[in-house]
């Protein structure tokens, strides 16, 4: 407020212009103090919830629930332990498919790629992050799982199926639809966030320190081994975490190629059933308190496991950071 | 090819679903539950809409989510293929009627074996799905079907992964056949199953059996013909080797005595009778006697009155066996109980 004739500001309005402004402030510390509080209110809101609900299954079942393999809704029996152990070993099974594509994309694109191509690929990498996990889902069902069934597994059984020891993992009938075909749908999911992660922080290397590497003979590969790796090392570990949060929860896609059943088998042929499509199938026919309470206490495990890998995560970057 | 069909088919589902919407009566019958009997509710509901302009919006989401509905009263009425007992339905103050009969078949996919062309018994399929049975060309099987050619493959056993009365039926006939499978696993309408994969809902079935190669599942008849699945005949309780038809059906649903049993609870799996369908199953609808909304009920009881009298026709096309007369008379005599300040809300006459 300015007079425009003087071109004075009279003290009243400044008082006035400063309140004004302490009130902005103020207006403005408090929105924002809010807004970091609601996420923190959402959160407990969130685990407190899960834990009531989950309450009378572990007063029925006790800690055993965890390591409980038998999953009975007739008898009113209810143990975890066959979705915690598909919920890990198809996020495994992803990681181990995708982790190493992932990084072969990103070493391609940013040391081995022709300009030209660099975008459209990256494009087409970044587009697979946009698909719908019900899309993926639908094509695990009607696409993958019949060439799984045909193809690959009488393939991995006949090979790999008679070594010793590794045997195990591929014994059994092609089902099609199972935790090897569960892990590979989503290995495909995780790829584009594992690989734009990773193709951003190889984009960090300074170009002086990539071009020493090449002017003093190394190989391609040398220089991604001991230079671009060790000094990315702290992303790559942020891209790997961020791609095994996304598998573990994943739900749609998941629950179309899993099979569905309630067991632990050794063989990734088999069908299983994870954390969260257990509760995607079950919820809306869980017609007891307990049944209801079971899943619940599922959700609150699955949570658990995030956090842990979150955290783990975050623990491991802060140690990378002091070297 | 099926998948494009299946999102055609969520797509006029959709369409329709909308269109109710739009005609927005607050006269719609709301009901959710049995996927079994969706199939012929499904033409019942398009002729009564027909006919009197009142439609019906019914969630074929399983009979254990129907149970849970009806109970919460979100709808109106609920729909399982197994009975309630009489305390649950003394609780929470709700009667049981038997709306249809059919039958459950077995479907497979197996490469070179037609429709109708294998033969198979309750204590087979029950090996099947205990594990015991994991080929194709067992023994067991082949010993029924002598002439046939059966292939040297693993046989995938798919089940219902969700609450469903036709897995209820399904175990119960195993049950009966075989002890080891009633002391193990028992009758419920979600079982502990020994081996196999889930699907959800009788749709799920129908679509990973059709998936996957060597596939064998358990279905409502109606589901199986839509698919154009192989399916086996049956060697019933005389001994008799029965195609899955209306009339097989009808004879095993000829033994029910709805009469001399308390809230209709009858199972009609593994019957007598030289004719009788081995795994009959019948669909109860579930109401509250003291509805909520009891115009609603009226409406929803106004509705099942037509489709006894006059849903003959399309519960045949698609070969489900409708309630007699005599029980339909019985069930509508029952409808006195539910009452509105101590008056019927409706009566049929």
């Amino acid at each position: 407020m300015t007079s425009e004739a003087t071109g004075e500001t009279k003290f009243s309005d400044r008082v006035a212009i400063s309140r004004r402004m302490r009130l902005q402030d103020a207006a403005f510390f408090w929105i924002s103090w809010g807004s970091a509080a609601a996420v923190v209110l959402v959160l407990l809101g969130v685990l407190g919830s899960l834990v009531w609900d989950a309450l009378p299954a572990f007063r029925a079942f006790g800690l055993p629930f965890v390591w409980t393999e038998q999953w009975n809704p007739a008898k009113g029996q209810f143990g975890a332990a066959a979705p915690i152990f598909g919920t890990l070993v198809t996020s495994i099974v992803a990681m181990v498919i995708g982790v190493p594509i992932s990084f072969g994309i990103a070493v391609f694109l940013t040391e081995i790629c022709p300009k030209p191509l660099r975008r459209p690929i990256g494009i087409a990498v970044e587009l697979l992050a946009g698909i719908p996990s019900i899309i993926y889902g639908l094509w695990g069902f009607f696409v993958l799982a019949p060439v799984m069934q045909r193809v690959v597994q009488p393939f991995l059984i006949n090979t790999l199926g008679d070594v010793p020891g590794l045997g195990i993992l591929f014994s059994g009938a092609p089902y099609g639809i199972g935790m090897l075909t569960a892990g590979v749908v989503l290995a495909v999911m995780i790829l584009p966030f594992i690989t734009s992660v990773t193709r951003d922080v190889f984009n960090t290397v300074p170009v002086m320190l990539r071009e020493s590497a090449y002017g003093m003979g190394m190989t391609t590969w040398e220089v991604v081994r001991y230079i671009i790796i060790p000094y990315t090392r702290l992303g790559l570990v942020g891209g790997v975490m961020l791609g095994l949060g996304r598998a573990l929860g994943e739900t749609m896609a998941v629950t179309f190629v899993i099979g569905n059943s309630h067991r632990i088998s050794a063989s990734l042929m088999a069908p299983a059933t994870t954390i969260s499509a257990a509760i995607a199938n079950e919820f809306t026919e869980a017609t007891t308190g307990i049944y209801t309470s079971s899943l619940v206490a599922l959700g609150l495990i699955l949570f658990f496991i995030t956090f842990s890998v979150l955290a783990l995560a975050k623990w491991l970057i802060g140690r990378a950071e002091k070297f | 090819m099926s998948f494009i069909k299946t999102i055609a088919m969520g797509a006029a589902a959709a369409a329709f679903s909308l269109s109710l919407a739009g005609a927005a009566q607050a006269a719609d019958i709301s009901g959710a539950g049995s996927s079994f009997i969706y199939p012929v509710f499904a033409k019942w509901g398009e002729a009564y809409k027909k006919a009197t302009g009142i439609g019906l919006n019914y969630q074929s989401i399983g009979s254990g989510g129907g149970i849970k509905q009806v109970t919460a009263k979100t709808v109106t009425f609920g729909a399982s293929d197994k009975p309630l007992d009489d305390k649950y339905l003394t609780d929470n103050g709700m009667v049981q009627f038997p709306m249809i009969q059919g039958g459950i078949v077995m479907m497979y996919n197996v490469k070179g074996i037609k429709p109708g062309e294998l033969v198979l018994d309750g204590a087979t399929v029950e090996k099947i799905y205990m594990g015991d049975i994991t080929k194709w060309n067992d023994p067991a099987i082949q010993a029924l079907n002598k002439d046939v050619k059966l292939p040297n493959e693993p046989i995938v056993v798919v089940h219902r992964s969700d609450g469903s009365g036709t897995t209820f039926n399904f175990t119960n006939y195993l049950s009966k056949i075989s002890k080891d499978w009633a002391d193990k696993v028992g009758s419920d309408t979600a079982v502990e199953w020994p081996v196999g994969l889930g699907a959800k809902g009788s749709e799920g079935v129908a679509n990973t059996v059709k998936q996957t190669a060597g596939a064998i599942g358990y279905n409502e008849y109606a589901y199986v013909i839509q698919n154009k699945l192989g399916y086996s005949r049956m060697i019933n309780k005389d001994g008799k080797i029965v195609s899955p038809s209306l009339d097989t059906f009808a004879a095993a649903a000829a033994n029910a005595d709805w009469a001399g049993a308390k809230n209709f609870h009858v199972i009609i799996t593994d019957q007598p009778g030289a004719k009788s369908w081995p795994i009959a199953a019948s669909t109860w609808v579930i109401i509250h006697k003291d509805p909520q909304d009891p115009a609603a009920a009226a409406e929803a009881l106004k509705f099942f009155a037509w489709a006894y009298k006059n849903g003959h026709p399309e519960a045949k096309a698609l070969d489900y066996v409708a309630i007699p007369d005599n029980v339909v008379a019985l069930i509508e005599k029952s409808w006195g109980e539910i009452q509105h300040d101590g008056k019927p809300v409706y009566m049929a006459n």
